[in-house]
């Protein structure tokens, strides 16, 4: 496994490298729709010959690793064909979490299998070590409360207490002073490695619980990197070239969306990083009385707005995941569309809950992705037109964020939709949005309301069309 | 540090330039089967599990080992299905019927 010595290499590192180069060439697809089904299926091709390459190598324990691998991949594949498309963040989270896991796992069996033959591990291998167990642990935990909270087992607000950032200053504290005794080899310094993991699991739950839903993009892609990372660092403990090809890919695509999703926040990778996010505070008992002034309708008065008009661009948030809105949202665009009205999507880089998630969950619904539009886009397009229809979406629309300098959004670019001729707010109730920030657009005079589930309350605008 | 760790570094930071320059070029239309097809990919630790199980010499060891496959293999197939689902929608503007047309769910 050498890569400085001469001797021949062995056709398993063979394997890896071409494994490596199905992985290049599996993400290079992904740049157009049309062949990223053909990428997608060269790299699982070439993790099947990393698979048998590393199987081949005679291993002795093959019913553990056999049963464990088919019961894996039972879960995995039912559980991957069975979970709704607006459940796929909090399904994304828990394979990224079972890969951190596995990940910090690996290099804790690593580091234990020289301790236990009374070896000393060289700086390289527990320097190495440490640092995925650590960094695949904060990813596991993490992913796990991402996934708590994405799936409504918790509370999707923040959870804040006084001293949070010093807490988990204080345990990062910890694992750095046990990283580095570990590293100096000092007496007991197995039990410094276990005080590192746990430490490590710790802030993973921590840092993730102050952090709001729909923050969720953020931390989600932060995870995906991490967890790139732990894999990249335990092929520097096994001395495997393509874990840590593989792994650098992983990292650099998570860190990438990561500093996309900031950007779109308006927040910087470190802002994001170091404790941002319990700032924004809820307030929104204060929130919900402060905004009278909303002009209540009917599905009816809805379809005729839509049915007369010449350009709808529909803007779909989270609501539209929950309420599963958007089949429907496609049969309304159908039946204007029939009537001559054009219909664009107009798409936040963080609407949802995980980069992308509209996007996915209207090509669900038959969507072609040639009618979605990117934020930058469809902004200049809102003036020319005649109705916008905001689908459970709220904080992506709050022109406070471009108005307001008071606003803790301030400054986060959003969609224009107050430019629109008339604007149409699908939403279930008058609670303020995620970020619990009061929204001017719901006030504005031509903003009209449709209070109601967004699946039922589009079903009734299709209704009201069809009438017409 | 080590030649070796050298030489693996390099590896890793050639392969980050790599990943920015492949991954840049993603539309944010793909961002979600992107996330998801980079899930799949880091399932690689697989094969770090199977070393690690494969010498696994106590029965604790065993048990260790037997999750740490578990993890990874959960990771590997379940990140491949979901992403090949998700990339089966994506349709330019075509008239098709309802629902999945071809086997693969």
């Amino acid at each position: 496994m050498s890569a400085t010595d001469t001797t021949p290499a062995s056709w398993v590192d063979v394997a890896y490298l071409i494994t490596a180069i199905c992985f290049i060439f599996g993400l290079r697809y992904l740049s157009s729709p049309k062949t990223a089904r053909l990428g997608n299926r060269i790299s699982a091709v070439g993790m099947l010959i990393a698979v048998l390459a590393t199987l081949a190598q005679g291993i002795v324990n093959w019913w553990v690793i056999g049963s464990a691998l088919v019961v894996g991949a039972a879960i995995g594949i039912v559980s991957a064909q069975r979970v709704k498309m607006t459940a796929m963040p909090q399904m994304v989270a828990l394979f990224n979490g079972a890969g951190g896991g596995a990940a910090a796992l690996v290099a804790a069996g690593e580091l234990l299998k020289v301790f236990h033959a009374n070896a000393i591990p060289t700086y390289d291998v527990s320097f190495t070590s440490v640092l995925s167990a650590v960094i695949g642990a904060i990813s596991f935990a993490g992913s796990i409360i991402a996934f708590l909270k994405l799936q409504e087992v918790m509370t999707g607000r923040p959870i804040t207490y006084p001293g949070q950032q010093f807490v988990n200053a204080l345990i990062a504290l910890v694992i750095v002073v046990c990283w580095g005794l570990v590293v100096a080899n000092v007496p007991n310094s197995l039990e410094f490695f276990w005080i590192a993991l746990v430490a490590s699991f710790a802030l993973g739950i921590l840092f993730v619980l102050p952090i709001g839903g729909a923050d969720m993009p953020v931390v989600i892609s932060l995870l995906n990197s991490f967890t790139g990372v732990a894999a990249a660092s335990t092929g520097f403990v096994l001395g495997n070239n393509v874990l840590i090809v593989a792994g650098a890919l992983v990292g650099a695509s998570g860190t990438l969306l990561t500093v996309l999703m900031g950007k779109a926040m308006n927040r910087s990778v470190t802002n994001v990083l170091f404790g941002a996010f319990g700032a924004v505070k809820p307030v929104a008992a204060g929130g919900a009385a402060k905004q009278q002034n909303v002009r209540s309708v009917s599905a009816d008065d809805v379809a005729a707005m839509l049915a007369y008009a010449n350009q709808v661009i529909v803007v779909p948030g989270y609501g539209m995941a929950v309420a599963q809105a958007q089949h429907s949202i496609r049969e309304l665009a159908d039946q204007l569309e029939k009537k001559g009205v054009e219909v664009k999507y107009a798409i936040h880089p963080v609407a949802g809950r995980m980069p992308g998630h509209m996007n996915v969950l209207l090509a669900e619904a038959n969507v072609p992705y040639t009618s979605l539009y990117d934020m930058d886009d469809i902004n200049p397009e809102f003036e020319r037109t005649d109705v916008a229809l905001v689908v459970g979406a709220n904080d992506v629309t709050n022109p406070a964020a471009r108005e307001d300098k008071n606003s803790p959004i301030y400054g986060m670019p959003i969609l224009n939709v107050d430019k629109a001729n008339n604007v149409v707010v699908l939403k279930r109730s008058m609670n303020s949005g995620f970020a619990g920030i009061d929204n001017p657009l719901f006030d504005d005079p031509k903003t009209v309301m449709l209070f109601g589930d967004a699946k039922k309350s589009i079903d009734g605008v299709v209704a009201g069309v069809k009438a017409l | 540090m080590t030649a070796h760790l050298l030489t693996e570094l390099t590896i890793f930071i050639l392969a980050v330039f790599v990943g920015m320059e492949v991954i840049s070029k993603v539309p944010t239309t793909l961002h979600t089967p992107l996330m998801s097809a980079t899930n799949a990919i880091h399932g690689i630790v697989l094969v770090g599990a199977i070393l690690v199980a494969g010498a696994a010499d106590a029965p604790f060891n065993a048990i260790v080992g037997f999750v740490l496959v578990l993890l990874a293999s959960l990771n590997v197939f379940g990140g491949y299905t979901v992403t090949e689902r998700m990339l089966q929608m994506f349709r330019p503007r075509v008239q098709a019927p309802k629902g999945p047309t071809d086997g693969t769910p």
